[in-house]
C-alpha cells in the first residue's frame, strides 16, 4: 500500500487545495497517470501516482486545504514490494512537482531571482507531468504577493518554469506540431529525456535528407536519435520522409497548422524542363513568408498619393542632390521620412505582438526589402525617425549596396519596427506583400504614373502613386490602418520637401 | 607471441638481421637496429652517440654489435651528460653530419631539455641551417619500472615546433620510420616504447630503401562503429579490445598515428567521417597529452560528422606509479577501453 501526501510544488509553499479527485475509490490507476488536481499559492497542477495500482481510499475531500505532506489517498500496487512502495510514496512530491519544482529550486539555487513580470512573461506549459493550468496574470499577482509577504524576492521563484525549462515547452510544443503536421502519424510514444539531444551528424543529415526527426524513434541511451536510426530512416525511404526541416533546429515554435511545401527528394526533369536545387535563402524566405501567413491575419489596405510636386522637385533637385551628397535621390527616402512620422502618430502600427501582449515604440527602425542575386533581404535604418532626407538616402543607399555586396551584419538585418518594400521600379502598380514578422505592418511604395485625376472638377494629368499596407489584424483594426495610410499620404502630399534636398 | 627472441641471441657483433627467428619474423627491437643499421651502411655522414652503446651495445641491446662493424668513430660512447650529447649532435649536424643520440630512458631526455627545445628546435629557423638529428629512446610503462622509467615524453617535445615526433608501434614500422627519420633533415624524436621491445614481432619488409612515410597514420583494424584513435603500446591494447568487442557486434576501428607531431589529420578525420564517434586513447597524460590535441582537432574539423562528444582516455597528470596494482590503475586498460567504447557506441 502507498500512502499518495500532499506534494510541495515550491520552497516557500506550505499548504495545498485539492481541487478534484481523478480518480475515484476503487478504481485502477497506472503509474504516473494523473490521480488528482492541486491548487497552491503558485500553481494549480495535476499529480500523478507514484504507482500502478487501485486508488484504495481518499483521504481528504475536495476543496480541501491541507498542509504539504498530509497523506491524501493510499493506492494499493498490484504486485510490487512493499519496501519499493514506500520509497514510492517517499518521492510522490518530487515525481507531482514534476520539473516544475526542480526548475525553481535551480533558479533559487543560482540567485537567478525570478521577479513577478518574469513570471509573467514566461510560457506557462510546464513538463509533463505536471500542468501549469493558471493564466499567467494571476500568476504574476500571486508571485507580487508572495514577495511582498515574504520580503524576498529571491526566495520566490518556486513553480512558474524556469527559463531553461520553458525553452523545453517551447521545443516540446514544437514536437507536437510537427507530428500533428506529419498527417496524422501516431505520436509516438514517451520518447525518452534524451530524445532531443541531436548530434552535429543527425542534424546535418536530416537536413541533407529532409528528414523530420519527430517522426524518428532513438535507439541511443534514453532515447537519443543516433546515426544509426537516421540511416535506417534514410535506407527506409519515406518513413521519414518529412514536408518541413526538424523544427527544433528552427528555433520555434512550428506552425501549428503546416500543410507546408513537400519539397520531394527526388525529382526528374521532364522534356523542356531543368531542375535546380533550392538555395539556402530560397528556402529560408519560404519558411518565413509562409510562418507570417500562418501566424498573421493579415489584411490590405491601399490609398492613392497625388506625388506631382515630389517628382517635380526630384526632376529639379537630383543633380545637385548627387553632387552635394554623393548618392542618388529617390523617391524612397520621402516615404520613409513620411511613413516614420505617421507610425510615431499611430505607434499600435509600429507595433508588435507578443504573447497576449503589444509592445508599442517610440522609435523607428525601418526595415528596407532589397533585392539581391540571392533573393531578399530585410535590410535595417535603425533609428530611422530621427533622420532627415539627407540621412535616409544615404543609409538606403548604403544598406543597398552593401546588400548586393553579401557585406551587411548580422544585426543589421534585424530589429526592424516595420518595412518597407518597393516594387515600383519593376512597374508594379499595386502589391500585396506579407508581413514581415513581428512587425505588424509592411508598406508597399508601388509605381508612379501619370494618370488622368479630377481635381476641383476637372479632369488634370498628374503623376499618382498607389501606397498600401499589409497589416496584421491581430493587432489593429482597418481604421488604424486607413488612418495611418492616410497619415503618410498626408505627409507626402503636403509636405514641402525643397529644403530638406537643398533646392 | 608466445616465443620471444632476445635481441642478443645471435651473439655479440652480429649483424640485426641475424636476429630474426627462424621464420623471418622480427621484433621490434630487432627491426629498431635493423633500421638503424641498414641506414649506417647507407650513409657515413652518420654516426651514433650515447651512453653505453657501444661496449656494452645499448641499455636494451639496440646497437649491439655496432661498435664491432662500425668502430668507435661513429659508435661513441659518451659520457652521462644528456644535455652534451645532444649539444654534440647539434655542432655535428651543423657541419653536415648525421647523428642518431640514444637516451638510454626517455625520461633522462629531459637533463637535454634546452639544447633540445631551445637550439634543436629553432635553429634551422634562426640560421638556415637544417639539423638532421635523430633522438632516440626507450618510452612509455606497462613495464613495472617506476616514475624514473617510464615516462611518455611526446607532449613536450611536441610542443617545441621544431621536432618531428614519433611513435611506432609495429616492428615494420618501426623499422621503416627510424630509416625515415635517418634520412629526413628536420630534427626527429623518435620514442621506441618498451613495453613493445621484445613482445610484439612480425614480419618485416628486407628491401633497404623500405620506407615509412613520417606524418602518416595507419588503420590498423577497419570498423564502422567507434574509432579509437591511439599510438604506441596503447595500439595493442586498442586492437585486444576491438576483438573483445567484435564478440559483443561492436565494429572498433583501430587508427595508429604512428606520427605524433605533426600527426596525420587527413586519416584521423576520414576514419570519423566513417564511424562518427571517436576514442582518443593515449598513454601521455590527459591533461595538455597528446590525445588532447588529437581529440580537439577530431572536434574543431569533423564538428558536422560527430554522433557522439569525442572521448579522451589517458591517465593522469601524475608520476607512473611503481606499485603494479596501481600502475595497472593507472593506465588504460582493455577494459577501460572496452568500456569507453561501449558507452561511445551506446551514447
Amino acid at each position: 500500500m502507498t500512502t499518495i501526501r500532499m506534494p510541495q510544488l515550491g520552497e516557500t509553499i506550505v499548504e495545498g487545495t485539492i481541487l478534484k479527485w481523478l480518480k475515484q475509490e476503487g478504481e485502477a490507476i497506472e503509474r504516473d497517470e494523473p490521480l488528482f488536481e492541486i491548487s497552491t499559492d503558485k500553481v494549480d497542477t495535476e499529480v500523478p501516482s507514484p504507482v500502478g495500482g487501485t486508488v484504495e481510499k481518499i483521504l481528504v475531500e475536495e476543496g480541501k486545504t491541507v498542509p504539504v505532506g498530509t497523506d491524501l489517498a493510499e493506492v494499493s500496487e498490484d504486485g510490487a514490494g512493499g519496501g519499493e512502495a514506500d520509497q514510492a510514496a517517499g518521492t510522490a512530491s518530487d515525481a507531482g512537482a514534476g520539473g516544475a519544482a526542480d526548475s525553481g529550486d535551480a533558479a533559487a539555487a543560482s540567485g537567478d531571482g525570478t521577479d513577478a513580470s518574469d513570471a509573467a512573461e514566461s510560457p506557462s506549459p510546464s513538463a509533463p507531468p505536471a500542468r501549469t493550468a493558471q493564466a499567467p496574470e494571476p500568476a504574476a499577482s500571486g508571485e507580487s504577493a508572495d514577495a511582498v509577504q515574504e520580503g524576498s524576492a529571491a526566495e520566490m521563484p518556486a513553480v512558474e518554469p524556469a527559463t531553461a525549462q520553458g525553452q523545453e515547452a517551447t521545443a516540446a510544443s514544437a514536437d507536437g506540431a510537427s507530428s500533428a503536421q506529419a498527417g496524422g502519424a501516431q505520436p509516438l510514444p514517451d520518447r525518452g529525456p534524451r530524445s532531443k539531444i541531436l548530434s552535429p551528424l543527425v542534424r546535418r543529415l536530416a537536413d541533407e535528407h529532409q528528414l523530420d526527426l519527430s517522426r524518428i524513434e532513438g535507439t541511443g541511451t534514453g532515447g537519443r536519435i543516433t546515426k544509426q536510426d537516421v540511416m535506417a530512416a534514410i535506407e527506409g525511404g519515406g518513413a521519414a520522409a518529412a514536408p518541413s526541416a526538424e523544427p527544433a533546429a528552427a528555433g520555434q515554435p512550428a506552425p501549428s497548422e503546416a500543410p507546408a511545401p513537400a519539397p520531394a527528394p527526388q525529382v526528374t526533369a521532364g522534356a523542356g524542363e531543368e531542375v535546380v536545387p533550392i538555395t539556402h535563402i530560397r528556402k529560408a524566405i519560404g519558411e518565413h513568408m509562409l510562418t507570417s501567413l500562418q501566424t498573421s491575419a493579415r489584411a490590405w489596405t491601399m490609398v492613392e498619393v497625388n506625388v506631382d510636386h515630389l517628382v517635380k522637385l526630384r526632376d529639379r533637385a537630383k543633380d545637385s542632390f548627387k553632387e552635394k551628397y554623393g548618392v542618388n535621390l529617390t523617391y524612397l527616402p520621402f516615404v520613409v521620412r513620411a511613413t516614420c512620422e505617421a507610425l510615431l502618430t499611430h505607434q499600435e502600427v509600429n507595433a508588435e505582438l507578443r504573447g497576449d501582449q503589444i509592445v508599442l515604440r517610440r522609435f523607428v527602425n525601418m526595415g528596407i526589402a532589397v533585392s539581391y542575386d540571392a533573393g531578399l533581404i530585410v535590410p535595417v535604418i535603425k533609428g530611422a525617425d530621427a533622420m532627415n532626407t539627407v540621412g535616409l538616402a544615404r543609409a538606403v543607399a548604403d544598406l543597398a549596396a552593401r546588400a548586393r555586396a553579401h557585406q551587411l551584419k548580422p544585426d543589421e538585418v534585424q530589429g526592424a519596427t516595420f518595412t518597407i518594400t518597393n516594387p515600383g521600379p519593376y512597374g508594379s502598380i499595386a502589391s500585396v506583400p506579407i508581413i514581415n514578422q513581428p512587425n505588424t505592418g509592411i508598406l508597399s511604395l508601388d509605381a508612379i504614373t501619370k494618370r488622368p485625376v479630377v481635381i476641383d472638377d476637372t479632369i488634370a494629368i498628374r503623376s499618382m502613386v498607389n501606397i498600401s499596407m499589409s497589416w496584421d489584424h491581430r493587432t489593429i483594426d482597418g481604421e488604424i490602418a486607413t488612418r495611418f495610410l492616410a497619415r503618410v499620404k498626408q505627409n507626402l502630399e503636403s509636405w514641402d520637401f525643397a529644403e530638406d534636398v537643398s533646392v | 607471441m608466445s616465443q620471444r627472441v632476445e635481441a642478443g641471441a645471435a651473439g655479440h657483433g652480429a649483424e640485426p638481421r641475424g636476429k630474426r627467428t627462424e621464420d623471418g619474423q622480427a621484433t621490434y627491437l630487432i627491426a629498431i637496429a635493423e633500421g638503424l643499421w641498414e641506414e649506417m651502411e647507407r650513409d657515413e655522414r652518420v654516426f651514433m652517440l650515447g651512453e653505453d652503446i657501444g661496449v656494452y651495445g645499448g641499455a636494451f641491446k639496440v646497437t649491439e654489435g655496432f661498435l664491432d662493424r662500425f668502430g668507435s668513430q661513429r659508435v661513441i660512447d659518451t659520457p652521462i651528460a644528456e644535455e652534451s650529447i645532444v649539444g654534440m649532435a647539434i655542432g655535428s649536424a651543423m657541419e653536415g653530419f648525421r647523428p642518431i643520440a640514444e637516451f638510454q630512458y626517455a625520461d633522462f631526455m629531459t637533463s637535454g631539455f634546452d639544447e633540445i627545445s631551445t637550439a634543436l628546435a629553432r635553429v634551422h629557423y634562426r640560421s638556415g641551417v637544417p639539423l638532421p638529428v635523430v633522438l632516440r629512446g626507450p618510452s612509455g610503462g606497462m613495464v613495472r619500472a617506476s616514475s624514473f622509467h617510464s615516462i611518455n615524453p611526446e607532449p613536450w617535445f611536441s610542443y617545441a615546433g621544431g621536432i618531428k615526433v614519433i611513435c611506432p608501434a609495429f616492428p615494420s614500422d618501426a623499422k621503416g620510420l627510424i630509416k625515415s627519420a635517418i634520412r629526413d633533415d628536420n630534427p626527429c624524436m623518435f620514442l621506441e616504447h618498451k613495453w613493445i621491445y621484445r613482445r610484439i614481432r612480425e614480419q618485416v619488409p628486407e628491401e633497404p630503401d623500405f620506407l615509412v612515410p613520417i606524418s602518416s597514420a595507419a588503420v590498423k583494424r577497419e570498423g564502422d562503429d567507434v574509432s579509437i584513435v591511439t599510438y604506441g603500446a596503447m595500439v595493442h591494447r586498442a586492437l585486444e579490445a576491438a576483438d573483445a568487442l567484435a564478440k559483443e557486434d561492436v565494429s572498433a576501428e583501430v587508427v595508429d598515428l604512428r606520427t605524433v607531431y605533426p600527426f596525420d589529420e587527413e586519416t584521423v578525420l576520414g576514419s570519423i567521417q566513417k564511424t562518427s564517434r571517436a576514442l582518443v586513447l593515449s598513454e601521455s597524460y590527459r591533461f595538455v597529452g597528446i590525445g588532447a590535441e588529437v581529440a580537439s582537432t577530431i572536434a574543431e574539423k569533423a564538428f558536422e560528422h560527430l554522433d557522439a562528444p569525442v572521448v579522451r582516455l589517458s591517465p593522469p597528470n601524475v608520476p607512473v606509479p611503481f606499485s603494479p596494482t596501481l600502475e595497472d590503475a593507472f593506465l588504460p586498460s582493455v577494459d577501460d577501453i572496452v568500456g569507453e567504447v561501449q558507452k561511445l557506441s551506446a551514447w
